[in-house]
């Protein structure tokens, strides 16, 4: 029974980064019908951000604030420096452009901060809790319930953000029909950018959430992102709400297939519910359209 | 707001290299509607899509009243108060009848926008029934009404309709038909309507302006219009 609680927090705390990569994704998706194959490398580097001012400060959170600002920035600056002028062209470019982006930003960190791991310091003790002589795990160290907080928070704000304001119907309307949005006067270039720069800082979260668990180097994210392009493909790249709960599935049977099955097959259960889902529901769990272009 | 005047003077327009507007002059009168009609492939949908700035003008100026909308970007040509109706209805199936309502709603004051909601639904009642319904669930009809009440909560000077009796029941078209007839008569707003059925537009209509392959080949009044029997017959087929 022990284990199986220690499994299931450790899954959920591994699914809410999952999740929050998904997230990034969705936003990105929703906006452009771009996957963003530099998501996690992005994140990378605004944790090598993060890392520098915290080395240089002592200060966790303001790390922490300057990572999800550079996020902001950086996300939207790859939109209009990078995405937009390939924009309209064949669906291809952009995934060439992406994938590019991606060797660049990794490039450059190797360039800059060198290849070595780095620890990456957390703001709360990673010691499992304790119910008497209960152990709970990792999962629910004060680490992993800060990440769930975030990652939760994050998603519910863009939940109210995306549902109750008029910037949020703009962005919907942009992302749906670009057409009817600038009939609507909506500024669709802008709404654009405001949707990478929030998913740059999105994924920013989640490189500061993952990063103390996985040391930081320039390819530190690039499992993650595979990891987080799976659960947003199995809550359906359309839907906000699916990449939490894809991320949180996705968690859990990893957790449970290291733990119960073997430490070197979780990719491969990941993999084998990815296509399972794509078999079943080919537009993932949660997504509002029927069909996807592949 | 008083009605406004769209004047389109001597357009080249066109996709590609291809013109499709060569040379065309409209003039809407304030507080009427003008029917643009003609044969497929005429021009008529390149012409509103051209107004509302989705097709760059290669020659010729689009004005409403005393502003240049010539080449303005799509975004800026709608808060200068045109609105246009897209053919093919342009509702947001993925949001529901109240978020596309309020989609209109983005371009008033902040502090006009509950009542002007309210009042949409009071002269759209059958939309304030289905406002928390996604609008994939309307019908034609339906869809119909929800797009010319978002266009009018922006507060239009212009409203382009492109064939609004598109894929409707007669009885339907007879609807949109009054509803277009009502905004002028009621709310003063010039109305550019491009449409197929050109018996029902010129029914409702001021003025009419016939195209033919990209070129203005007759404008009078409806009633003018409705009665040349040769030009009916050779432009309009009816």
């Amino acid at each position: 029974m022990q284990e199986f609680v220690e499994f299931t927090l450790g899954g959920v705390s591994d699914g809410v980064i999952y999740a929050a990569i998904g997230l990034s994704l969705v936003l990105i998706w929703r906006a452009t019908r771009v996957l963003n194959y530099a998501q996690g490398g992005l994140a990378m580097f605004t944790s090598y951000i993060a890392l520098m001012v915290i080395n240089a400060t002592g200060n966790y959170w303001l790390g922490f604030v300057v990572a999800l600002a550079a996020g902001l920035v950086i996300g939207g600056v790859v939109e209009r420096v990078v995405i937009r002028p390939a924009a309209g062209k064949p669906h291809l470019n952009t995934v060439i452009v992406t994938i590019g982006l991606l060797i660049l930003v990794e490039g450059l960190a190797g360039i800059i901060y060198g290849s070595k791991n780095r620890s990456f310091p957390t703001p709360y003790s990673i010691v499992g809790a304790k119910i008497g002589s209960f152990d709970l795990g990792e999962g629910a160290s004060p680490s992993a319930i800060f990440t769930a907080v975030a990652v939760l928070a994050a998603a519910g704000l863009l939940a109210v953000l995306f549902r109750y304001t008029p910037v949020g119907l703009r962005m919907r309307a942009s992302a749906f029909s670009g057409t009817v949005a600038q009939l609507m006067g909506v500024r669709v270039g802008r709404i654009t950018t405001l949707g990478w720069a929030l998913a740059g800082l999105i994924g920013a979260l989640a490189g500061m959430l993952v990063t103390p668990q996985t040391f930081l180097y320039p390819n530190s994210m690039d499992s993650i992102f595979v990891l987080g392009f799976t659960a947003a493909v199995i809550g359906g790249l359309d839907s906000p709400g699916g990449a939490i709960v894809g991320g949180l599935i996705l968690g859990v049977l990893l957790n449970y297939v290291t733990g119960y099955v073997g430490s070197n097959l979780p990719e491969l259960a990941g993999l084998a519910l990815l296509i399972l889902v794509l078999m079943f529901r080919p537009s993932g769990l949660f997504a509002s359209t029927a069909t996807r272009q592949v | 707001m008083p009605a406004s005047s769209l004047a389109v003077t001597d357009v080249v327009a066109g996709y590609n290299s291809t013109p499709v507007l060569n040379g065309v002059s409209i003039t809407a009168r304030p507080a009427t509607i003008t029917a643009v009609l003609g044969a497929n492939g005429a021009g008529k949908t390149t012409l509103l899509r051209t107004i509302s700035g989705f097709v760059r003008t290669r020659g010729g100026q689009v004005r409403l009243d005393d502003v240049s909308l010539t080449r303005l970007a799509p975004d800026h040509i709608a808060r200068a108060g045109v609105a246009h109706v897209p053919e093919g209805q342009g509702v947001i199936t993925e949001l529901t009848v109240e978020e596309n309502l309020k989609l209109g709603l983005l371009l008033r004051r902040r502090a006009d926008r509950a009542a002007a909601l309210e009042d949409a639904y009071r002269k759209f009642s059958i939309l304030a029934d289905r406002r928390r319904r996604h609008a994939a669930t309307l019908s034609g009809g339906e869809r119909q009404m929800l797009v010319i009440a978002r266009a009018l909560l922006s507060a239009p000077r212009v409203l382009l309709l492109d064939e609004p009796s598109l894929g409707l029941a007669p009885k339907v078209v007879a609807q949109v038909m009054d509803l277009v007839r009502q905004l002028r008569d009621e709310s003063g707003l010039t109305v550019l309507l491009v449409e197929q059925n050109a018996r029902s537009a010129l029914s409702i209509a001021d003025q009419g302006v016939v195209l033919n392959l990209g070129k203005v080949v007759a404008t009078a009044a409806a009633g003018e219009l409705a009665a040349d029997v040769a030009l009916r017959r050779h432009y309009l087929g009816f």
